[in-house]
């Protein structure tokens, strides 16, 4: 069927300039870590390593707690339409540096430059927008006449979506008056020290952002210390459990963004290419590494035979590869431990009875690479419908029914997102109501935006990302 | 054989011969009994204990529910949850109106369990009962508002209608507070209701008897039968199955007392949302939206706009 060719198309990578040792960012100065430890993140397209960067251990997390904390009275007591104005700045300066950001997070991250360019960096320009201009109008939000903010923030984000996450954390935390510390997750540093860049550009200042770098130890001491009085994080559920029991019985408001796994529903009059795309872009966008990826589809037994025909030969027109060429769907997993946990779970799903199918696909030779992968034969029983596998790998189930839909796709602890597929109005509504998820796309999927509340029922955590909802985990309400 | 409410009979009758035959009367007592699923079982562990009043004086036995009736009760609430949850806003807004109706004929009981649970005066009693009363009816009210004011129509950018709209998280555990027996449990039991969750009820460990009495005003009161589930009993025997328990979604901690934090710390396990205890927290005052909000999750759906 191949009738093009592509040529390739790279983005060029001379619009960013990798400092080869990256220190962390502590009361607007960027500084070793106290025991001068260092950690090497690397390309997960090529292996190449990208840059040396600070490991902060306790001495350092304390550090940045006492510069958000001294930090604190003089922001929150700045009037809200001048902290909007910083954040305002913020926003331009992230739009400037916006192909710069989205070439650094490529390399550091292995997604396709496609969407970095097209949605991840738009996403965080927007957000700060959004944001800033709530800072003089938290009155107006529904939180009581005169909210105050809670103090000093510590905030962990996971390596998906850097810098879309870091945006999700501090544009609403600041707006609201609070002072941040951020933990960016270990594989992926860079963009977020860039960020702190754009911070002190910006004439942020001093304390108000505080970046440390690290592993999860960093992260355990951040959210374990004292002297923060809210903790954040975006993560597996697993970490999330481990911080709610650190959290128990402090003073410290929490809010968790965890994992799901997400039921993508194709009814039988559902019009099918359309589905297709959803499908595709459900479980394929971002390598699959999306908390709301919808992993698990549910199609209806009649047009069953017929979607999976036409998914198929969509997969194989994916190309996967170089994360910098432009016409690249499907980059680099983002790590070799990530990819360890996906062929461990693929494994386990062909070893269960599961049917594995994969179109041809040849994968670069270094780096971290994983084809688009489909499992059929799938019942709710096996590890690869009850677990987040969080790469390219899609579970396929059938249902009769719109209450074996409902119930199939509910049957997990988690609750994070969902999808419909129908061209019927009232049956949307009618399931949306009784999915258990805390998104819901009906003839579309993955959208995100600023104003657009995002979070999960049950194990997918609690508290929402975006919107006037985003407001309330930051005060004290 | 003790006397109850003996007192309050005595200065309402002003006639002598009244009074004669009530000291010549043998009173009836009552036996309390939990309320699960819509019935009144007793503990299935068969025990009880002592209810006391502020001076020690035995007012009555009160179940000591067992993990097993913690776990029956669960299993109630989970199964009303659809038909609760499900209700149109208005009709859980009537149902709940009954109950204040019920309560209202209901006073001088409720004034006398009350005095009894809190050592409280006559007009004390009285202000509270009737201010649990009035928080009764400003719940009913609130359910058909909820959504108005905790939804919302989100601008996105793209042709999309965006709308959040929150929706009751399942199944709560409360517990009561230990120091306001029918205020404080109404304060924090209707605000749970009127969103469309239903309710594990862990009573006011040493003052069970208004929240048990409650029950039969919500038996009476069109709500239906596991809606609300009243277990009397020791906290720190009840709370761990029930703060582990993967049917339940939700924790109010108010009456928790020194268990609140290996409670919080235990249902991290299934990343319940937790209500902490809030130190000194004013019954009688406004008590604002803030218990209303809690136990909501915000379902955003996204629909595409084309012809």
């Amino acid at each position: 069927m191949s009738t093009f060719e592509y040529a390739p198309a790279p983005e060029s990578r001379a619009v960013v300039d990798i400092a080869p040792s990256h220190g962390l960012f502590i009361g607007g100065e960027f500084r070793p870590a106290a025991d001068g430890k260092v950690f090497k993140t690397v390309s997960p397209a090529s292996e190449e390593v990208l840059s040396e960067v600070a490991w902060a251990g306790e001495a350092d997390v304390d550090a940045a707690v006492a510069a958000a904390r001294a930090a604190f009275p003089a922001w929150s007591a700045l009037p809200g339409a001048e902290r909007g104005k910083y954040l305002f700045r913020i926003a331009r300066l992230l739009q400037e540096h916006s192909r710069e950001l989205a070439v650094l997070e490529t390399l550091d991250n292995g997604k396709p430059i496609r969407e970095s360019r097209d949605v991840d960096l738009p996403l965080v320009a927007a957000h700060f927008f959004y944001y800033a201009g709530w800072a003089d109008k938290l009155r107006y939000a529904g939180f009581g006449d005169a909210p105050r903010p809670l103090g000093v923030a510590a905030q962990v984000i996971p390596w998906n979506f850097p810098l879309l996450m870091l945006a999700w954390k501090i544009a609403p935390a600041l707006a609201t008056g609070n002072t941040v510390v951020l933990k960016p997750a270990e594989t992926t540093p860079l963009t977020a020290l860039r960020f702190a860049e754009i911070c002190v550009q910006a004439g942020l200042p001093a304390g108000v952002v505080n970046i440390v770098t690290g592993d999860g130890a960093t992260g355990a001491a951040l959210v374990g210390h004292e002297g923060v009085d809210k903790v954040a994080f975006t993560g597996s559920t697993e970490v999330g459990r481990a911080i709610a029991r650190t959290v128990a019985g402090t003073r410290k408001k929490l809010t968790l963004e965890l994992g799901g796994k997400a039921a993508n529903i194709v009814f039988d009059d559902a019009p099918l290419d359309q589905a297709v795309e959803g499908v595709v872009n459900g479980i394929f966008f971002n390598q699959g590494h999306v908390c709301c990826a919808g992993s698990r589809l549910l199609v209806q037994e009649s047009v069953a035979d017929e979607l999976l025909d036409a998914l198929k030969r969509r997969m194989a027109t994916l190309r996967v590869g170089d994360p910098l060429d432009k016409n690249t769907d499907v980059g680099a997993i983002n790590s070799a431990a990530q990819l360890a946990r996906i062929e461990e779970l693929t494994a386990a799903g062909e070893a269960e009875g599961a049917e594995r199918w994969s179109p041809p696909c040849e994968l670069p030779s270094t780096g971290y690479w994983f084809a688009p992968t489909l499992f059929t034969g799938v019942t709710q029983a096996h590890r690869v419908a009850r677990e987040e596998i969080f790469g390219p790998v899609l579970s396929v189930l059938t249902f009769r029914t719109p209450d074996e839909a409902v119930a199939k796709a509910n049957n997990t602890p988690y609750g994070l997102s969902a999808g419909i597929w129908t061209e019927k109005g009232s049956r949307i509504l009618w399931m949306a109501n009784r999915l258990r998820a805390g998104v819901i796309w009906s003839n579309t999927f993955n959208k995100f935006d600023p104003t657009s509340p995002f979070g999960g029922y049950r194990e997918s955590g609690y508290g929402r990302e975006g919107g006037r909802h985003g407001l309330e985990a930051y005060l004290d309400a | 054989m003790p006397e109850r409410s003996g007192k309050q009979s005595e200065k309402q009758s002003g006639k002598q011969s009244e009074k004669q035959s009530e000291q010549r009367r043998l009173a009836v007592l009552k036996t309390y009994k939990l309320y699960v699923g819509g019935a009144f079982p007793r503990s299935e562990s068969g025990r009880v204990y002592e209810v006391t009043d502020a001076s020690g004086r035995w007012l009555a036995n009160a179940p000591l529910a067992s993990r097993k009736d913690a776990r029956n009760a669960v299993v109630a609430a989970r199964k009303a949850f659809p038909r609760w949850s499900g209700a149109t806003a208005y009709n859980r807004g009537q149902v709940l109106y009954r109950v204040a109706e019920m309560l209202e004929g209901r006073r001088e009981q409720f004034r006398a369990e009350v005095a009894d649970a809190e050592g409280l005066s006559a007009p004390k009693a009285r202000a509270a009962v009737d201010a649990a009363i009035d928080r009764w009816v400003w719940y009913a009210g609130w359910t058909d508002k909820v959504a108005q004011v905790a939804g919302a129509a989100n601008p996105v950018a793209g042709p999309y209608f965006n709308l959040s709209t929150p929706e009751p998280t399942g199944v709560v555990v409360v517990f009561a507070p230990q120091e306001s027996s029918l205020l404080g449990l109404v304060s924090v039991l209707a605000p749970v209701l009127a969103t469309g969750c239903t309710a594990v009820v862990v009573a006011a460990e040493r003052a069970p008897l208004p929240a048990l009495s409650l029950a039969e005003v919500l038996a009476t009161s069109d709500v239906p039968g596991g809606v609300v589930n009243v277990l009397s009993g020791r906290v720190a025997e009840l709370g761990p199955p029930l703060a582990a328990h993967g049917d339940v979604d939700a924790l109010d901690l108010t009456g928790a007392g020194p268990e609140a934090t290996a409670l919080e710390a235990e249902a991290a396990g299934t990343l319940k949302r937790v209500r902490r205890p809030r130190p000194d927290e004013d019954w009688t005052a406004d008590p604002g939206t803030g218990r209303l909000l809690w136990p909501l999750e915000t379902k955003t759906v996204w629909h595409p706009m084309g012809v």
